[in-house]
């Protein structure tokens, strides 16, 4: 593969190069052929988020739509409520969490795996599994496995625990420190709905790692162990500063994937009591939908728009840059 | 040199056992949603729920499948027009901006590739009255539309891959033959795109099969997809547990069977997720 990429690179700059010397139907064609994409994007991503910014400044809290300006009136309104708060902290703990989760255990999979191992692909299918299904098939099964009265209690109880968790009923948080209407800290609850979503996708955080660890040569790791360096040694100071961008990209999916969290938390728990398990995705959706206040929705959807955009637009371009410098 | 032997031999041991043991957990759910599957109404009890069916019966199942059969019908009719649909909006995006670059093209490709990551609440209220304005709220067809849009970032991103693996010089072959863009496409490009008709076509599939909120947004009862009557069936207080554990094994069975027989298609649209593939 890699005496291909010289001469390939060279094609790619000599149709650069004749690009400006003429112009060419087919680079016309190019743009043509993406033309109605870029439309319909530009009007059902981009004209939508605009129109749902617009909707959010205006005083349409009602079944009838009012488009009299409401300036910042609804960012605020959102911001005091109790339940936004809460939203905000159960967003926060159950990403951070749920990240450190996926790649603690992705990361350990994909190195158990990358032992050449027998039946590797059985395994790796294994793990990987979940991710074929529907987050509100997960949150339905796990809310029976969860279920305080049966399931995983049930193990529990025989093994001899007192207290047995009451899963995504509980409405304790830890630590529990009062700031302002609210509690900061882990809501127990979120723990559940963390252990499904942790099976559901920590597959995906092992088969990037395995991906990663693919790609470093035996060669660098011979030569260290040539050099005396034992297995922890080579862990830590070969493979694993090897591993940073694939964890960028792990990190930046599963932040994703968290801010977004919707069926899971719909068919698992809903917004919980106390809104321990709530998140912007459900109230945004409850507001709008079932409350009819579709300008206090439409500025919640905008504050996690914007979450996302912190993460993704930064992302997106060092990583564009860098394919084009290749 | 013995020793050093045995200790392999222990850690090979230990190395398989948390293997096995790890791959045991994550079947957990599996093995929970078939055996409540297969208890009638009578067979169900809290105290018992990991043990197997003493008579297995396949009454849930198939009053599961009543529930739920013309929702799963709905699914159907709704993942395979949008699957083929946005894969094919996919392939022609990937040509153009993997083999054609004009200036700016990157730009389009951002611009493509930002759609992917919105909270999709961010466009619902408009969508919904388009939607509505068209008369395509509450339809499959509008459903159609709807994925086969939001779908086009991710299908031009696995393309845009999977053309740029194919070397240019294939292209400035079929230029000194004469054939021009759509000729190359046709003659050239197409006929080495199956692999990644495949790996689109199985991860779009999935996706909008799974999906819940465009599902549960913009549709009904009697139109609503396999996802939104499963959650229905689940929140109802008079619904025994092995029924809606059938009804997540029935909803989950054809991604699941998909993932089965073609499951390292399904890995390479998880790795293409990650923007770089």
């Amino acid at each position: 593969m890699k005496s291909e990429t010289v001469p390939l690179k060279q094609t790619q700059r000599t149709t650069k190069l004749r690009k400006h010397s003429k112009i060419s139907w087919d680079h016309f064609f190019s743009i043509t052929t993406l033309a109605p994409s870029i439309i319909l994007l530009g009007v059902f991503v981009y004209g939508f988020i605009f129109w749902t910014g617009y909707v959010s400044l205006t005083n349409w809290n009602s079944f009838i739509p009012d488009f009299s300006f409401a300036g910042l009136k609804n960012y605020f309104l959102v911001f005091e409520t109790f339940r936004f708060q809460s939203d905000l902290r159960n967003i926060v703990v159950f990403t951070i969490l749920f990240i450190i989760s996926c790649i603690v255990i992705g990361l350990f999979l994909a190195i158990l795996i990358d032992q050449k191992v027998k039946a590797e692909s059985l395994f790796r299918s294994i793990f990987i599994f979940p991710m074929a299904v529907s987050f509100v098939v997960t949150g339905v099964i796990w809310s029976w496995i969860l279920n305080p009265e049966t399931g995983v209690n049930l193990v529990l109880k025989a093994m001899g625990w007192k207290h047995l968790p009451s899963w995504f009923l509980s409405t304790t948080i830890v630590p529990n420190i009062t700031v302002g209407q609210i509690q900061i800290g882990i809501p127990l609850a979120l723990l559940a709905v963390l252990i499904a979503a942790v099976w559901q996708m920590s597959g995906f955080a092992m088969a990037v790692y395995l991906a990663g660890l693919r790609g470093i040569s035996d060669d660098i790791k011979e030569a260290a162990r040539i050099d005396g360096a034992g297995s922890w040694r080579i862990f830590w100071s070969i493979i694993l500063p090897q591993l940073r961008a694939t964890t960028t990209t792990v990190i930046i999916i599963l932040t994703a994937a968290s801010l977004k969290v919707f069926g899971l938390i719909y068919a698992m728990t809903g917004p919980g009591q106390e809104f321990v398990t709530d998140m912007p995705s459900m109230n945004m959706f409850q507001t709008t939908f079932q409350g009819n206040q579709f300008a206090q929705g439409a500025a919640i959807s905008v504050v996690l728009l914007l979450i996302m955009a912190a993460f993704i637009v930064p992302y997106l371009i060092s990583t564009l840059k860098q394919g084009e410098d290749e | 040199m013995e020793l050093r032997l045995v200790l392999r031999r222990i850690n090979r041991t230990l190395l398989y056992l948390l293997l096995v043991v790890l791959a045991l957990l994550y079947l957990v759910p599996i093995y929970v949603v078939v055996i409540t599957s297969l208890k009638d109404n009578a067979a169900i009890s809290l105290s018992h729920m990991w043990s197997l069916p003493v008579h297995p019966s396949f009454a849930s199942i198939q009053s599961a499948w009543n529930q739920l059969g013309p929702n799963f019908g709905n699914s159907i009719e709704l993942a395979i027009p949008a699957t083929i649909i946005s894969s094919l909006i996919g392939s022609l995006n990937g040509y153009a901006l993997s083999k054609w670059k004009f200036r700016g093209s990157n730009v389009v490709f951002f611009i493509i590739l930002f759609g992917m990551f919105i909270p999709y609440q961010s466009v619902l209220i408009p969508l919904l009255r388009v939607l509505d304005s068209i008369g395509l709220y509450n339809t499959i067809a509008g459903l159609i539309l709807v994925h086969s849009i939001y779908g086009i970032p991710i299908t031009t991103l696995i393309f845009k891959n999977f053309y740029s693996a194919i070397p240019m010089e294939i292209i400035e072959s079929g230029k000194i033959d004469g054939v021009g863009y759509w000729g190359i496409f046709r003659h050239i490009i197409l006929p080495l795109s199956i692999p990644g008709f495949v790996v689109t076509g199985i991860w779009q599939f999935t996706q909008v099969w799974n999906n819940f909120l465009f599902a549960v947004s913009l549709t009904n009862p009697p139109n609503q997809p396999v996802t939104v009557a499963l959650v229905n069936i689940a929140g109802s207080q008079t619904v025994q547990w092995n029924v809606q554990m059938a009804s997540a094994l029935l909803a989950s069975l054809p991604t699941l069977i998909v993932y089965i027989f073609l499951g390292k298609y399904f890995v390479r649209g998880l790795l293409a997720g990650s923007v770089k593939g």
